[in-house]
């Protein structure tokens, strides 16, 4: 017992513990709903393990397929935005700032992705780097604004970001449909030069829609811990996340860094704009309403605590937590009370704070003794 | 103590899920027969009051007689489209509908993925062997709406009607083309307003289009808006309530309720009804019987009911009404042709 104890209370482990229990909180709260609501807590584990691993448990020994390797292909597609809208968050998190733009910058790194696919007649292997770098600068353009106005006037990149979010949607919206061969719903098709989309990656995965981003994704990640972790420039930002007046004190240009960094953020989220269009559709799409991977971007970077692993991870289990979304409504377990048990998990996730303060209190009873 | 109430709590929780894994085991498959079809929503959901509520319903009614199973999926971002048609084609659903040309691209992928499923898409045409596609003839529907306008304001000694449409193309022109039949079949010398908003989701806008065109006289006005529609229903109450006599005609499903101002009052005269219900019963019968419509274009339309006026209709006379309903055995047996082209549009071409 004291083992466990001393397990639990040493801080250096601390920075896996608290995630895990976090988590298990988290499943135990969700599991506590649905034996509430008459519901068997057991689905959402079978949904869950469906929707990563494509092994449908409740199918073992009923001579009916067990294994279907589409929904990991559906299941990398659901993930993809999200390291990467995820790491946007993160990046204006670790300099202080909250970059709630992400779905603005999704948006417009998205259409000038569609905007080079559909446009400019490159040679084929140039097109699909030109359509992922167009998207790139697209969120970097938009988060650019928030970044300089927060640099040069002080104003607060929460406000400015939330409204550009709707110019982003509704200008591009009309951009969009002014392109050749638009519809008022969607572009035309972007020519296969530019397009993320396998037919080998589709093929392994029984035709789901798995595509080549998982590459830029990796790429993004690598380079978020690179900056942050590995340079000077990161350092700085870091410094400025934690205390402005120090690091303006020690020499530090922080308004520079401010509107640097919501560049960059804003470049993450293009990206993610870039692969929905060049790998989940292959075409640019005119959308009514936000589609949240900005806000979800918000949550898995709070998850992954705003480091480059961590976002990668907490995208990984909060795109797990969708992708069960549709196979919990076809076990018959209502979309209402699917959300509230993932929002659950999700905010016994953030309250990792108070589990840090519990364990540590652990430590203080040890002492006592 | 605290340590252990939390024990007994997580025994408990134990108990309760182990005991209810028992119930649900023992209800599954319980349905009178062997038959499963599965509704993909667009964002929308299934009480979104309009297309994909009235296709569910039609799923419910036939649940009903048949004791099929049903289960439907919302989607909650356009990405869910391909991924739930699967996600239902999997689970071996013996039919599979989605509502709405926005499944065009997602309906063409998934039935060729999944060759030996059956699938339904509403208001587009997949050309695919194991897709039946369902069309509505709203020019017809439209008009029989366009005759009662036009009779009613012959009664209130009025010249002139409009229409507001939502986004010009072909198929909301359709709506625009058989309303100005109607009209004219009635009274070839009407006036008639044409108005089109450049938006389903633009409120103000309908509801300005729809002051300008009361102020230039126009009695009665019937809109293919979807929610910028809701605007024209507003302007239509708000100018009843103040005692002017003007009124509005709804479109898809009856929308009486939705021009209540006073009581039971309502400032729509009636609706233009698109039974997408109808459809999707009927097609999931047709399955049910094994005579799944693989690769057919169905039409619904006056003969099969699959458009119609309300059955009441609070706001109109019984003698309107029947002049109304006597055109309909002309369209249905041919001798009364409604082109679903308008004929600005036909002028031009």
């Amino acid at each position: 017992m004291s083992k466990i104890k001393g397990f639990l209370a040493n801080k250096k482990n601390h920075s896996f513990i608290i995630p895990i229990i976090a988590i298990l909180l988290g499943f135990l709260f969700g599991s506590l709903i649905m034996v509430l609501s008459g519901l068997n807590p057991i689905d959402l584990f079978v949904s869950l393990v469906r929707a990563v691993t494509g092994i449908d448990i409740s199918n073992i020994g009923t001579g009916k397929k067990i294994f279907n390797a589409r929904y990991i292909g559906e299941y990398f597609v659901y993930v993809m935005p999200l390291v990467l809208t995820g790491l946007s968050a993160a990046f204006a998190f670790r300099t202080g700032l909250f970059n709630i733009g992400g779905e603005g910058q999704v948006v417009v790194g998205a259409f000038f992705a569609t905007y080079v696919g559909l446009t400019f007649d490159l040679p084929g292997f140039l097109l699909l780097p030109a359509v992922i770098l167009a998207g790139a600068l697209g969120g970097a353009l938009w988060g650019f604004i928030p970044g300089i106005l927060k640099a040069k006037f002080n104003v607060s990149e929460v406000v400015v970001t939330i409204m550009l979010n709707y110019i982003g949607m509704y200008s591009t919206n009309y951009f969009l449909k002014q392109l050749p061969g638009s519809t008022n719903t969607k572009t035309a098709e972007i020519p296969q030069a530019g397009l993320l989309s396998s037919d080998f990656l589709a093929g392994i995965t029984n035709n789901s829609r798995l595509h080549y981003g998982f590459i830029i994704v990796i790429i993004a990640v690598f380079i978020f811990w690179f900056v942050i972790e590995k340079t000077t420039f990161g350092y700085e930002l870091k410094s400025v996340g934690y205390n402005p007046l120090a690091s303006k004190y020690a020499g530090m240009k922080v308004e520079r860094n401010a509107a640097l960094s919501m560049t960059i953020a804003g470049a993450f989220a293009g990206l993610a704009g870039a692969i929905l269009v060049s790998g989940t559709f292959g075409y640019g799409r005119v959308i009514n309403s936000f589609e949240n991977y900005g806000f979800d971007g918000l949550a898995v970077a709070l998850i992954g605590n705003s480091t480059g692993l961590g976002t990668f991870l907490g995208a990984l289990l909060f795109g797990a937590l969708k992708a069960a979304q549709p196979i919990m409504q076809i076990n018959r377990i209502p979309r209402d009370i699917a959300i509230i048990i993932i929002s659950s998990i999700v905010v016994f996730i953030a309250m990792r704070n108070g589990i840090k303060m519990k364990l540590d209190k652990i430590k203080v009873k040890e002492v006592e003794k | 103590m605290k340590r252990k109430s939390l024990a007994v709590l997580l025994v408990s929780v134990l108990t309760m899920s182990i005991l209810l894994t028992a119930c649900g085991s023992s209800n599954a498959g319980d349905t009178a027969v062997d038959f499963s079809a599965g509704l993909v929503t667009d964002i929308g959901g299934i009480d979104d009051k309009s297309f994909n509520q009235g296709t569910w319903e039609g799923l419910e009614v036939f649940s009903e007689k048949t004791g099929a199973d049903i289960n439907y999926l919302q989607s909650e971002e356009d990405a869910d489209y391909e991924p739930n048609l699967s996600a239902f084609a999997d689970e071996g659903a013996d039919l599979i509908v989605a509502p709405g040309f926005l499944f065009q691209d997602a309906m063409k992928e998934a039935s060729s993925n999944f060759p030996e499923q059956n699938f339904l898409v509403i208001d587009t045409v997949v050309d695919a062997p194991n897709v039946a596609s369902a069309l509505f003839a709203e020019h017809e529907g439209s008009f029989l709406v366009g005759a009662a306008a036009a009779l009613k304001a012959q009664e209130a000694g009025k010249d002139t009607v409009g229409f507001i449409g939502g986004v010009d193309s072909e198929a909301i022109q359709k709506f625009e083309a058989g309303f100005e039949a109607g009209v004219s079949a009635v009274d070839s010398n009407m006036n008639i307003l044409i108005e089109y908003a450049g938006a389903f989701d633009n409120a103000q806008t309908g509801q300005a289009l729809a002051a300008r065109m009361y102020d230039q006289g126009a009695y009665a006005i019937y809109h293919a808006a979807g929610g910028t529609g809701n605007g024209l229903i507003r302007e239509a109450r708000e100018r009843r309530a103040n005692g002017e006599d003007v009124w509005a005609i709804g479109v898809d499903r009856d929308q009486y309720e939705d021009g209540i101002y006073d009581g039971d009052k309502s400032a729509v005269l009636t609706s233009m009804l698109k039974r997408v219900d109808t459809a999707s019963y009927e097609v999931a019968k047709l399955t049910l019987d094994g005579e799944f419509p693989g690769g057919e274009l169905l039409t619904f339309d006056l003969a099969n009911e699959g458009v119609a006026l309300p059955e009441n209709n609070p706001n109109l006379s019984d003698e309107i009404v029947e002049k109304v309903q006597e055109f309909i055995p002309q369209i249905t047996s041919g001798e009364l042709e409604i082109s679903p082209v308008p004929l600005r549009v036909q002028e031009e071409e």
